[in-house]
């Protein structure tokens, strides 16, 4: 077992896991933080996809030693005090969500991505979010919330 | 409030939608019990033969686990759908690889995993069968060893589980007209097209929890499972079979299932039993979630298919006659194939007027997991089928594809194949217009003509035309016999009870728009209550594009019955406001206890229909659509990719047009994935390739502009006029697309997946160098360790 | 999720010299782990023989790009992000920014490292290519010290390197000097994004009026390693690219290709499928140098 300190979300956490435990089960089982997603177990789905040290990352391909020290973004932390990040409040509002499984990771991915460019061309979204699968939606409102999210963003 | 614009009709925001963005919403993994155990499949290796033995590694502490066999189930060892082939725990035969026959738990999910690997199993090998040619076969050359299924009392016969013979009127007199239009008929045109299995690929795998309760005398006195899930009552009728106990002692939840698409239409009965007979057996709640490799290699699929048509036609474009033969392959047990033949055998002739037709239809038996329902459930395949037929016929005869079309649509007032008296409006012209005009077709006809002299990427559109009945066939709705409550809760606020699950199509969203419409109450003030068996009647299974126009319009009746109470009971003015509303419904409240309306279904016109002969009105509904492709392919790498895809389709009522266009957006998807990349490779009935990195799905990167348009034709089942469109968007995508290749090329396939290595086989003429030629038993890039 | 994480350790030791300590005290025991988006994947699906591993992903000695007037100097523990971000690649390196690009998704170029793609030595990896285009050389470290040897001498069997079981790829040397050549990179998947290769082609040429006066050729999933299609670059050699002589050219090159490449059938792809798309792709790129 190893000690691991990280900060989650703002708050510092710190646990005994084994090493080799996958940053993902660490999250959903040790801080009970379920809404990062195992889809694949493989790094091919995203929905598992967790900002790490502010960088875009598949949780369920880190091992938590790795994660040691590392600051996290969970899909927990993006609202602020109950209230909806204005990418959270364009994926409802422009039905960027439809099961639902997929757009912990999804968001996570946009976020990332509108910090990279914050005024993205289509191309650039789409390949910032290529490693997000969305069966239900064909990626057209997933597009949509992200381009308004731009705008909400340039806005404020 | 909203005299400015009606909730129907309009995008409010999804009901359970902030949850789910905050990453609030709880999904089956999610949730934890109580002294929770974890539970684990221990699966056959084999496709086909019986189990000789079984023993239990020494070094494994059996006594932790608790083991449950066949012969630990209280009630039936089988799954029941529409007969009872399918066992719930193999005991001792094998007729699929990966076929349930031992289940583990223990409070530790990791030592699951030694714990499966720990049983060995030793079989008696029989040969297997994996293809629909093979089971024919073995029937047509009474080779003994090959018949793997016996045959039913449900109408199967060896190898077959059913069989569809459907014409267009008296059996004698449309094969006297057939014959005699064969005989006269200028052009006769053949072809033969086939479509491949299709994984669903939720993106949440398959999950539950189970629970079961004893009395005071250890009796086991009811189960109860929570999952994943489009039908809870499906499961609550397999419990029923698996347990020996009544339905009100079968309690089924559905909890936020990440997407479905018929994927947990059936299997959860597979899933839910099993849990449960755990939770029996160790006397916990189990837990059993599915990891992709398992969900992939072990649940059902969508139905390969092989459709033969025959045409006779006149030379000036006029069918005159056609024979259709659809094999679909089956799996290895009934389930649902009866059900899905019957659409594919419905939609075979499409939206064209057919003097003289007949379909014959069976499902075929196959050592592979039992396929089941997938969006479309045997539509996409006969539709694939018929629209590739129709431009070949259209080329046959030396008109356009667009002229072929307008010379045979049905229109308002024909009757359908099957008989039925299309007496609400249709314009198939209008809608092929339309989308002709919206996606450019006849400029891009002519330019990419042109273009392609001098390119080596040659370019093409495509179109299909095609419909989609909405709810159960024929008596189906009948017989399901849909019962919706509506409540008035303790606040006033009204709350829908119904079975019908939401799992990202909107169920919750829409029938809560019907709900505010009619109650004339605020969207926000709707409540959906969780589709709990225990306090949820049974609206019927959220399937066949039924849940808008079925279970929406009962809702919608039951919201009336609240206001016809409340106008004679609390004298409920005309002209009334929330306010008064909500006041009556307390003042009602307070002299009865509570204020339920309960409606079941009744057919807003009557529906006649034969099962037997197979004649009458199909489908209370139809939505009508036009879908075109736009193709590219690359002759050096000979990839297609679709570059444009307009989807027009009318609908009768478009309830929610963010909603809406997300689900024929998400389905023109599926559908582009079923025509260019979703490839499933067996190996002896087992899935090879069962991995995201191995079964390729469209990702952002591959998808093209989806242009979406509606037109409405109220229909008078639905709510607001509202028809079904769930499974519409899965029928067009894989024929027009396939249409535009072999305008882009002149090369015309016929088969689905269409993979570059197909395409390459056809240009180069070499042999053996298309997707069949590829080795599923070598992933070099994806197994650290090689198995020999 | 197939492997019991309670079996298996990782360290990481805070310095590149206790890292390398680590690997010689026993050798082929401990195995390092970079950015994981192998191991882990091996791990998930039960198929990781090891059980002792040291990660290396901490590293800063390991995570550079540094520039010198002959060559750039990347860290094996430079990031495909890294890559994609760095000015000094992309203007000299282009093929090696484009390859970096095409590797898995954003969140696994964020986690995947050069050395990485390297030494996990599957004949599909994206990078190598480029690296064997570019004539690139690799320095190995371990406690004994340093060794340089040449890339296209790195692979010497399926997923078998000249790496010693204690040892690390320390640096990945690529020479700048080709601004006057002409580059192409194309890789083939099962989709746009997200897709292990089916076939590959980088190729850098310079043409001397229209003659071909160096060339060379790397190539992925052609071979049980990554491909330096030598014999094609043989075949090419002081060949022109005039009109006149061009189609000769090709068939010239395409012959040469077909004896070298050795695809297989596998799960993704076909032999014969991958032979004929990368002659392809080496006629497109033939047929770009004649413009």
């Amino acid at each position: 077992m190893s000690k691991i300190n990280l900060r989650v979300n703002g708050e510092s956490q710190s646990i005994d896991v084994p090493p080799m435990k996958r940053l993902l089960d660490v999250l959903r089982e040790d801080l009970h933080l379920t809404g990062t997603k195992e889809g694949c177990g493989e790094g091919e789905c995203g929905a598992c996809a967790v900002l790490m040290n502010g960088e875009l990352v598949n949780s369920c391909l880190i091992p938590a030693l790795q994660a040691s020290g590392a600051t996290l973004c969970t899909i927990e932390g993006v609202a602020q005090n109950n209230t909806l990040h204005p990418i959270q409040q364009c994926f409802l509002e422009r039905g960027g969500a439809q099961c639902g499984i997929c757009t912990p990771g999804m968001i996570l991915a946009t976020h990332h991505l509108l910090d990279k460019y914050p005024d993205p061309t289509m191309e650039q979204i789409q390949e910032g979010l290529a490693g997000n699968l969305c069966r239900c939606t064909g990626y057209m409102r997933i597009f949509e919330s992200v381009k308004k999210a731009a705008e909400v963003r340039a806005t404020t | 409030m909203q005299e400015s614009q009606p909730i129907l009709g309009a995008s409010p925001l999804r009901k359970e939608g902030r949850a789910k963005v905050l990453g609030a919403a709880r999904y089956i993994d999610d949730i934890t019990l109580p002294g929770m155990w974890h539970g684990a499949t221990v699966r056959s290796s084999i496709a086909r033969g019986t189990i000789r033995s079984i023993t239990f590694d020494p070094a494994i502490d059996w006594p932790q686990f608790t083991i449950v066999r066949a012969t630990d189930i209280p009630g039936e060892n089988t799954i029941v759908h529409l007969t009872k082939d399918h066992p719930c725990l193999a005991d001792p035969h094998i007729n699929h690889p990966n076929e349930p026959i031992l289940l583990l738990a223990h409070p530790d999910k990791t030592a699951l995993i030694a714990a499966v690997k720990g049983v060995k199993i030793e079989y008696d090998e029989l040969p297997g069968v994996f293809t629909i040619e093979d089971s024919e076969a073995a029937v047509e050359n009474e080779d003994a060893a090959r018949i793997i299924w016996p045959g039913s009392d449900a109408g199967g016969t060896a190898n077959c589980f059913k069989q569809y013979l459907m014409y267009t009127g008296d059996k004698d007199e449309a094969e006297a007209g057939i014959n005699a239009a064969f005989e006269a008929a200028d052009f006769v045109v053949e072809g033969e097209y086939s479509t491949g299995a299709q994984e669903q690929l939720y993106i949440e795998n398959n999950g539950v929890i189970a629970e079961c309760f004893r009395d005071a005398l250890g009796a086991i006195e009811s189960v109860c499972v929570r999952g994943s899930m489009q039908c809870p009552y499906y499961l609550v009728h397999a419990l029923t079979l698996v347990f020996n106990l009544p339905e009100d002692k079968c309690r089924v939840i559905q909890v936020e299932t990440g997407g479905a698409f018929g994927g947990k239409e059936d299997f959860p009965s597979v899933i839910g039993s099993h849990a449960a007979l755990l939770a029996m057996k160790c006397g916990h709640p189990v837990k059993i979630v599915y990891d992709r490799a398992e969900d992939m290699a072990a649940t059902t699929k969508r139905h390969p298919s092989r459709t033969r048509h025959r045409t006779a036609v006149s030379k000036d474009g006029r069918l005159l006659a056609g024979t259709i033969d659809i094999a679909i392959d089956g799996g290895a047990y009934a389930t649902l194939s009866p059900v899905v033949l019957s659409r594919a055998t419905i939609h075979a002739p499409g939206p064209y007027k057919w003097p003289h037709l007949r379909v014959r239809a069976k499902a075929m038996a196959t050592n592979i997991p039992p396929h089941g329902a997938f969006r479309g459930f045997g539509a996409p395949q006969s539709l694939f089928a018929l629209e590739r037929h129709m431009d070949k016929v259209a080329q046959a005869v030396g008109l356009s594809a667009e002229e072929l079309r307008r010379r045979n649509f049905l229109a308002t007032g024909d009757c359908t194949a099957t008989g039925q008296l299309l007496s609400e409006p249709v314009d198939m012209q209008h809608l092929l217009t339309r989308a002709l005009a919206d996606s450019g077709y006849h400029e891009k006809l002519a330019r990419f003509e042109e273009e392609n002299k001098t390119s080596s990427i040659k370019r093409g559109v495509g179109f299909a035309a095609f419909m989609h009945g909405t709810g159960f066939t024929g008596s189906g709705e009948r017989r399901l016999n849909s019962l919706v409550h509506v409540d008035i809760l303790e606040d006033g606020r009204p709350c829908i009870l119904v079975s019908s699950t939401e799992f990202g199509q909107g169920t919750n969203t829409i029938l809560s728009q019907v709900a505010a419409q009619t109650l004339r109450m605020p969207y926000e003030s709707i409540v959906v209550a969780q589709p709990d068996t225990s306090v949820v009647p049974n609206s019927g299974p959220t399937v066949a594009s039924r849940t808008a126009m079925i279970v929406g319009k009962l809702v919608e009746r039951a919201c009336e019955k609240t206001l016809a109470t409340l106008r004679e009971s609390e004298g409920l003015p005309e002209d009334f406001t929330p306010q008064q509303f909500t006041a009556a419904t307390l003042a009602y409240r307070a002299k009865h206890g509570s204020l339920r309306s309960s409606v079941r279904y009744e057919p807003v016109a009557k529906i006649y229909w034969d099962d037997d002969l197979y004649r009458g009105d199909a489908y209370p509904g139809y939505a009508w659509a036009v879908y075109v492709a736009e193709v590219a392919v690359d002759m050096n790498t000979y990839m297609a990719t679709c570059t444009r895809f307009d989807a027009l389709q009318e609908v009768g009522k478009v309830m929610h047009p963010v909603l809406a266009k997300g689900q024929i957006e998400g389905g023109v998807a599926q559908g582009i994935g079923y025509a260019l990349y979703e490839k499933c490779v067996w190996q002896n009935g087992h899935m090879a390739n069962n991995q995201m990195t191995n079964y390729i799905m469209p990702t952002s990167a591959d998808l093209p502009p989806i242009h979406v348009h509606f037109e409405e034709t109220p229909c008078i089942h639905g709510p607001g006029g509202a028809k079904g469109i769930g499974e519409l968007p899965m029928d067009g995508p894989a024929p027009a697309i396939l249409n535009a290749i072999e305008n882009a090329t002149g090369m015309s396939f016929t088969a689905i997946p269409l993979l570059p290595e197909d395409i390459f086989e056809r240009v180069t003429a070499m042999k053996n160098a298309g997707s069949e030629a590829l080795n599923p038993g070598v992933d070099l890039d994806t197994e650290s360790e090689v198995t020999a | 999720m197939h492997s019991d994480v309670s079996q298996f350790a990782l360290t990481a030791p805070p310095t590149l010299e206790a890292v390398l300590q680590q690997l010689a005290t026993e050798p082929g025991k401990q195995t390092p782990i970079a950015g994981g988006t192998e191991i882990m994947v091996a791990l998930g699906v039960g198929r990781l023989p090891q059980r002792s591993f040291v990660s290396i992903q901490h590293l800063r000695e390991l995570r550079f790009i540094r520039v010198d007037a002959d060559a750039i100097h990347i860290g094996a523990g430079v990031t495909f992000t890294d890559i994609r971000r760095s000015k000094e690649i992309a203007d000299d390196l282009p093929l090696l920014i484009q390859s970096a690009s095409w590797t898995g998704s954003v969140a696994n170029q964020n986690r995947g490292t050069l050395g990485g793609n390297i030494c996990n030595a599957s004949p599909a990896a994206d990078t190598p290519p480029a690296l064997l285009a570019y004539g690139a050389a690799v320095t190995l470290i371990s406690s004994a010290g340093l060794r340089t040897v040449r890339y296209e001498d790195f692979h010497l069997g399926y997923k078998k390197t000249l790496l010693r079981p204690d040892e690390l790829l320390h640096t990945i040397t690529v020479p700048r000097n080709f601004s006057g050549y002409r580059q192409y990179i194309r890789k083939i998947g099962t989709r746009n994004a997200q897709a292990i290769s089916k076939t590959a082609l980088a190729a850098v040429a310079k043409i001397e009026g229209d003659i071909i006066a160096d060339i060379r050729l790397g190539a992925a999933s052609l071979a049980d390693r990554p491909l330096r299609c030598a014999a094609t670059e043989a075949a090419l050699l002081n060949r022109s690219v005039a009109p006149a002589h061009l189609e000769v050219t090709i068939k010239a090159a395409r012959a040469a290709l077909a004896g070298e490449a050795k695809p297989i059938d596998d799960i993704r792809s076909t032999g014969k499928y991958r032979a004929a798309v990368a002659a392809n792709l080496l006629e497109e790129f033939l047929r770009s140098l004649a413009s």
